[in-house]
């Protein structure tokens, strides 16, 4: 009986994937589990075992299978069995548990609510590392979904078994262990706390220039993860001296591995002052820029938000971002990328530069970025988040800019909401300088100044009627509009005198 | 009675008269004191008002002195405190020079890592670079051990070593280096084997042995009393198919009860050598004979280790004299060695 039983289960498995779907199309699922649900109980171990890998690929597949799966109340009886099978059982049993998890919280709470924990518990502290990896698997895909199931796995215990599940040799167990501890400190600063008490920081910072490409992404990823919540944990892992082993995570041939890091130093750089200050200091901005440089599409992203934060905290730091040469290439994404929120990103941390000081204004001026930011400003095709966010660049770097050639182009097209930060500029300087004056009449600005029409008594009039006391009279009725026609009328009602 | 009527009015005339007089002569008096009251009182006002405007002026006067003296000492103040809070500011808060010197500083800091990290992916290009050419020379060298027998011999000049050429091609070189391959023994992994690790991403699906393995083609059948070759060699590389016992992990409680066991006899011998046969006991002494210190001097027993440990060259002594305690030694010391009993020294 049980070899027919065998080939029919190896059968279905060998189609492997068609297989779920046939039967899908075929049958219903509570009796395709049904019927694979007194295989568990059988006699022989390996019929048990193909079974459970059978139920395992099946819930993997399709939810509603899992769900299925669930309702067939498979699982206490999996969990139950589970600690006195062998290794491949445990290997396989746990592979279900995790198959069913993945698909939604539901579910996952439902296989934390069978006793899975404890069980998944036992099978982390077995010698297979086989076992270990698909335990720790399962651990990952519940304690992804929210705080409360990841709360719930710590508290079996799992977090000291994963720390030690790190140290092991087997590069997959490593992988798997480093992602379950980001997953499970990614939700809340408690959480992140515990990883950090079970002294997970200093293993992973150790596995930081191991050359697995897999291994360095989970393993960054953990760590920002950490870093993100709060100071203190931000400063207990830059104690752990990452720096400046990380700059050459920046560099590694992995797209996914340059993110990650780029990640996990701008969550450090965003906290505080002295923590961006540490980072300029070994260099850190430096290597952030040539990432940038070298990558294309949403890698960039957390590593725009760096130089955003770092340049925020002061005006030291942001004159350190120029001078590392950061401003071109954040040019360069405003111009070349087609998402728009990489583009936001980049006018914003364009603004934090530019804000402070009328130095810092000048440089992000004389790198051509305004005229960009103002086409992208109009441009009807550009998200509300990302008009605001160029709007407000704008406006932070016109309200320090005094380099008046920067400013003429803006001045042709702007519409009035920044053009009266434009002409407000313009007012503050022309009084004092006489040839930024002449200037400004020779290439015409004085002329388009006069054409523009504002609400008496609006703050746009008051910087007109300033720019228009700098000269004298008959300079600004020349070039008030119509005048050509005063002249001619003029001419017309002359008497000639004889 | 007229005449009485007349000087009673003559009476009353008068005594009006003199009523008049007095009250004018009362009045007159009173006034005149009255008079007298208020130029005395305005004497008394006069002074006293005076006096009072004075203290009170004089008071002004010292109010507007202070007043004016701490006006001045303001001026003195903001002068001082404007050059050194600009002083201040400039050196330590605001120093533009040392902002300038940092700025510097990173750049050039910038510049460093800059060429590190550089460095750091040229290396790993060139690492790459190696595992590929090394993995194609491996690719080349064992094409060329696969294809042997295309090597040219004295007859017959082979593919890469054509006669119009004038030097053989680096093929042939390789060839005549490599050494031919073997055959490779078949391997069939039966569904049941030992290896279950790669079930569950389900790499490898399990491959049933059903066909009995083809007979080479062309092959004439050799004569006499044989049996069916594809069987022979069927029979002969019948793959391990192990039973359910021997495939169970070593965490069955058999294999625990094992190695229990083994654990315990590894832990508890009292000395670690194996009792082994004496005839292989002699034939491992007589190879390698390692003498003792004990037995290795020349007339087999030397002084070094019992009797000294440091060798003595008398000549190389710069006084003859040894050293002398200058300082009492402790009492506790120099019972050492004499307070135990000498059942313990072996003489």
């Amino acid at each position: 009986m049980w070899f027919l039983c065998l080939t029919y289960v190896l059968s279905r498995l060998q189609g492997s994937k068609k297989v779920p779907k046939c039967q899908c199309k075929g049958r219903s699922f509570p009796s395709v589990v049904s019927l694979l649900r007194p295989l568990l109980l059988d006699v022989v171990p390996s019929v048990r075992q193909t079974a459970a890998l059978g139920l395992g690929r099946l819930a993997d597949y399709n939810v509603d299978l899992a769900e299925a799966v669930v309702k067939a109340g498979i699982l206490p009886q999996l969990v139950r069995s589970l600690p006195e099978e062998n290794r491949y059982y445990k290997k396989t049993a746990a592979f279900v548990l995790r198959a069913i998890a993945k698909h939604s919280p539901q579910l996952a709470q439902a296989v934390v609510q069978s006793g899975a924990l404890e069980t998944l518990v036992i099978c982390l502290e077995d010698f297979d590392p086989g076992v270990k990896e698909g335990a720790c698997w399962a651990f990952d895909y519940i304690a992804r979904h929210n705080p409360e199931l990841s709360q719930a796995v710590v508290e079996a215990g799992a977090v000291p078994l994963l720390v030690l599940c790190i140290q092991e040799p087997e590069i997959a167990l490593k992988r798997i262990a480093a992602s379950t501890l980001s997953d499970i400190s990614k939700h809340s600063p408690e959480l992140a706390q515990t990883v950090v008490d079970a002294g997970a920081i200093a293993h992973l910072a150790q596995m930081i220039p191991n050359p697995d490409a897999k291994l360095k992404r989970q393993v960054l990823s953990a760590l920002s993860q950490i870093a993100k919540h709060s100071v203190d944990l931000a400063e207990l892992v830059v104690e752990a001296e990452i720096f400046p082993v990380v700059l050459t995570c920046l560099k590694d041939s992995d797209e996914y591995v340059k993110k990650n890091g780029a990640t996990l130093i701008r969550e450090i750089a965003k906290h505080s002052p002295e923590l961006s200050q540490l980072i300029v200091n070994s260099g850190g901005v430096a290597a952030v820029i040539d990432c940038i440089g070298s990558c294309r599409g949403t890698v960039r992203l957390p590593g725009i938000m760096m130089l955003g934060y770092v340049a925020a905290h002061s005006e030291n730091l942001s004159m350190a971002v120029i001078v590392s040469k950061g401003i071109p290439p954040l040019c360069a994404c405003l111009i070349e990328e087609h998402e728009d929120h990489i583009k936001a990103a980049a006018a914003w941390a364009l603004g934090q530069i530019g804000r402070h000081t009328a130095e810092h204004a000048r440089h992000v001026a004389g790198a051509n970025v305004l005229p960009t930011l103002l086409d992208i400003y109009v441009d009807t095709r550009s998200s509300e988040d990302l008009k605001m966010k160029a709007k407000k660049a704008l406006k932070n770097i016109l309200q320090k800019c005094t380099h008046l050639p920067a400013l003429e182009p803006l001045l042709h097209d702007a519409p009035p909401s920044i053009m009266k930060h434009i002409i407000g500029q313009f007012s503050k300087v022309l009084p004092h300088d006489s040839k930024a004056r002449r200037l400004f009449v020779t290439t015409g600005g004085l002329k388009k100044v006069q054409e523009i029409k504002a609400d008496a008594g609006s703050l746009l009039q008051e910087y007109i009627n300033a720019i228009n006391n700098c000269y004298p009279e008959e300079i600004v009725r020349f070039y008030s509009p119509g005048y050509s026609e005063i002249l001619l009328e003029r001419v017309e009602s002359y008497q000639p005198v004889l | 009675f007229y005449i009485s009527r007349s000087i009673d009015e003559d009476r009353k005339i008068k005594y009006r008269a003199a009523v008049k007089i007095q009250s004018w002569f009362r009045g007159w008096r009173v006034r005149a004191y009255l008079r007298h009251l208020n130029a005395m009182v305005i004497l008394i006002q006069k002074w006293w008002r005076g006096y009072r405007c004075r203290k009170h002026f004089r008071k002004m006067l010292e109010t507007a002195y202070f007043i004016m003296k701490m006006n001045f000492y303001n001026e003195m103040a903001v002068r001082i405190q404007k050059r050194w809070r600009g002083y201040y500011v400039r050196k330590y808060i605001h120093n533009y020079y040392a902002l300038k010197k940092y700025l510097q500083a990173v750049s050039v800091n910038n510049a460093f890592v800059r060429s590190e990290l550089q460095e750091y992916v040229e290396m790993k290009e060139n690492e790459e670079k190696m595992k590929d050419l090394e993995k194609k020379e491996k690719e080349k060298k064992y094409q060329a051990r696969k294809m042997h027998y295309l090597l040219s011999t004295e007859q017959i000049a082979g593919i890469y070593n054509s006669p119009f050429r004038k030097s053989p091609d680096p093929m042939e070189l390789l060839l005549r280096n490599s050494k031919p391959l073997s055959h490779r023994r078949k391997q069939v992994k039966s569904p049941f084997a030992y290896e279950l690790y790669d079930w569950p991403t389900c790499k490898k699906p399990p491959a049933f042995v059903t066909a009995l393995p083809l007979p080479p083609i062309g092959r004439q059948k050799p004569q006499g009393p044989f049996r069916d070759t594809a069987e022979v060699l069927w029979q002969r590389y019948k793959p391990l198919e192990p039973t359910l016992r021997v495939a169970e992990s070593i965490n069955s409680p058999l294999e625990k009860a094992r190695e229990g066991i083994k654990r315990e006899e590894w832990r508890n011998p009292i000395h670690d050598n194996e009792f082994l046969p004496f005839s292989s006991y002699h034939k491992n002494e007589d190879d390698n004979y390692e003498p003792s210190l004990g037995k290795s001097g020349k007339y087999v027993r030397e002084a070094y280790g019992t009797k000294h440990f440091r060798e003595v060259y008398p000549n190389k002594w710069i006084a003859d004299k040894d050293f002398r305690t200058v300082v009492p030694s402790i009492f506790l010391f120099e019972k050492f060695g004499k307070t135990y009993s000498r059942a313990g020294q072996i003489v």
